[in-house]
């Protein structure tokens, strides 16, 4: 097992590598000179001479990009522009906030998914499977920001049941933080209910053609037992392991939800230094969500190991 | 006895795969029902210059914000620009980012694709570990970054949409290929001494090419989605010219004065994106060769 984690950490590392090297490139990308830009109106040479030896622009490429990643490695990811903070303390303030709309938005999908999936299978080409199957391509269709503009009319602006923006950290005043995460949370998690449910209803089917089913079946358990004691087991696992990798797309689709419900976290992080040309902001966030994102898939590929007995045998 | 068997076995009149494919796609209603609405979509955006209706740019201060009416079907906007001239007009940005960035999208990544399971060797080793670091960015937080060092406008943003779903082009077209390349005809086929150029055109591309038109359809959603997306952060289509993601940022401002604002541009969205999920769909079913 240890050395089954070990190799695959181990492929991480050029994948790793990659993305650096792209995240250090986009900046590369950028029209016109930003020391230019930084320099102000004046353009005294003095100071451009001294802001290019500062950011290490005299030396060649190669240099720059080793420099750049020896600081990333260190944990620094920079100076944001507008606020003069450290890139990395900033986004540790953010995080928290997503994790919570993530997990949030992960416990929704799982509940609402995974169950509509099991019912659909079982009850397969009925009324109850197309409605299912209709709601699934809904979510995936729908635009999620606009699903949070059209909850927010209904619930906020008409009904005044929740209200339409604002955070409270969760360990300050939990109850209040709930009540103004629900929505958004919902909202991020439609794609993935839909996802999920679609992925757990083929599972299921699959699995309940099954040999072992129709042997389960003849020895007289009912069908229920048959469906969550025999099915399920084997059913769900594609579906964890699903889960696990599109942890890593809810941070994306929070970026738009926070927009919508202004939600101060890592996703309005991103778009507020985009409009601010706060570049080095933008490198970090795409970094530690690409780090994210290779540690839940990790994560998802030692899940599946774990839960599958017959893996674990071929370790 | 004899002649029931050989009735079984003999060959149906000849249907070529194109044909075959389409009429399992007649068969299904909900696939038809999506290529109807994406049909009505591109209609209504190569026709808008011809339609009877407003300029989408013209202000008229005596109309902000005014709810539907006979002469605004839809209402108009937060300085009275007619909301129906400007959700037609508006179709022409989400249908041609999302198609131009699917096709810079299969352009670029599908040749690499085919090189990369083709030749093998240290290319294919280079070339997979890069697909799947881009693979490991979300495909949003990638199109957002590109679009803003690339600049906020529409054709940036059909750039960084394409280049974000291309690693997806790479690894099906690759994985195709290595599954096509050591079957018998392959073999044949360079056993008679036929070329590599002639090898990957005549066996490989037409049976990579199913499962790309699917995925490709499936993308196109994904992008109109992402364009969306982007202009309402304001990275895609610039104002005053209308796009159906950068109505619903100014919509968000008025959302208790004027609802009707948010309710078209993002139901049209809506619609266009299930019309091509449910073609994608059925294509998926009709090119599957395990299902008659």
């Amino acid at each position: 097992m240890y050395t089954y984690v070990a190799k695959r950490l181990l492929i991480a590392i050029p994948t790793l590598l990659i993305i650096s090297l792209f995240v250090f490139m986009l900046q590369k990308l950028l029209p016109g000179d930003p020391i230019l830009a930084m320099a102000g109106e004046e353009r005294d040479p003095v100071l451009i001479a001294q802001l290019r030896e500062q950011y290490r622009l005299n030396d060649p490429v190669v240099y720059q990009y080793l420099y750049w990643l020896g600081d990333v490695l260190r944990g620094d990811l920079g100076t944001s522009l507008r606020t003069n903070q450290p890139v990395t303390e900033l986004i540790l303030q953010k995080l928290p906030v997503t994790i919570q709309l993530a997990v949030m938005a992960m416990i929704f999908a799982v509940l609402i998914g995974i169950p509509a999936g099991i019912v659909a299978a079982v009850r397969k080409n009925t009324l109850l499977d197309y409605l299912a199957n209709l709601v699934a391509l809904s979510g995936l269709s729908i635009p999620n920001f606009w699903l949070g503009i059209m909850l927010i009319l209904l619930v906020s602006v008409y009904l005044g049941w929740l209200p339409a923006s604002g955070y409270y950290p969760f360990f300050a005043d939990p109850l209040r933080s709930l009540e103004t995460m629900i929505m958004p949370a919902f909202v991020l998690s439609t794609p993935l209910a839909a996802m999920l449910m679609r992925h757990t209803r083929s599972s299921m089917l699959g699995v309940m053609r099954a040999d072992y089913i129709r042997t389960a079946r003849a020895k007289g358990l009912s069908e229920r037992t048959v469906v969550m004691e025999h099915g399920l087991r084997n059913g769900l696992l594609p579906v964890i392991t699903l889960s696990a990798l599109l942890f890593g797309d809810l941070l994306a689709g929070a970026v738009l939800t926070e927009q919508v419900f202004t939600i101060p976290g890592f996703g309005k992080l991103i778009v507020d230094a985009v409009f601010n040309r706060d570049y080095a902001v933008v490198q970090g966030v795409v970094l530690c969500t690409a780090v994210a994102f290779i540690l839940m898939n990790l994560i998802a590929d030692i899940l599946y190991v774990l839960l599958n007995p017959r893996m674990r045998a071929t370790l | 006895m004899t002649i029931l068997a050989h009735a079984a076995i003999a060959p149906a009149p000849e249907e070529t795969p194109g044909r075959r494919a389409w009429r399992k796609f007649k068969a299904n209603r909900a696939a038809l029902a999506g290529l109807c609405i994406i049909v009505f979509f591109a209609l209504l955006a190569l026709a808008a210059p011809l339609l009877p209706i407003l300029d989408p740019n013209a202000t008229s201060w005596s109309v902000i914000r005014q709810p539907p009416s006979a002469a605004h079907w839809l209402g108009t906007d937060e300085i009275g620009r007619d909301l129906l001239s400007r959700l037609i007009w508006g179709s022409q940005a989400s249908l041609a980012a999302g198609i131009v960035s699917v096709a810079i999208a299969v352009v670029i990544g599908v040749p690499i694709g085919l090189v990369s399971g083709y030749f093998g060797g240290w290319i294919d080793m280079l070339i997979s570990r890069v697909t799947e670091a881009f693979l490991a960015m979300p495909f949003l937080i990638t199109a957002i970054a590109l679009a803003a060092f690339l600049g906020p406008s529409l054709s940036n943003a059909m750039i960084a949409i394409g280049l974000s779903a291309m690693p997806i082009f790479v690894r099906l077209t690759r994985g195709q290929v290595l599954a096509v390349k050591t079957e018998d005809y392959v073999e044949g086929a360079r056993s008679i001494g036929l070329g590599n150029l002639m090898i990957l055109k005549r066996y490989i591309a037409p049976n990579v090419f199913p499962p790309i038109l699917v995925q490709a359809t499936l993308t196109v959603a994904t992008a109109i989605i992402a364009e969306a997306s982007l202009s309402f952060l304001g990275l895609g289509q610039q104002p005053p010219d209308p796009s159906w993601g950068s109505m619903l940022n100014v919509a968000k401002n008025f959302m208790s004065q004027a609802p009707w604002m948010a309710i078209w541009p993002g139901a049209a969205i809506f619609l266009v994106v299930i019309g091509f999920n449910l073609v994608g769909d059925g294509l998926g079913d009709a090119l599957d060769p395990r299902e008659p």
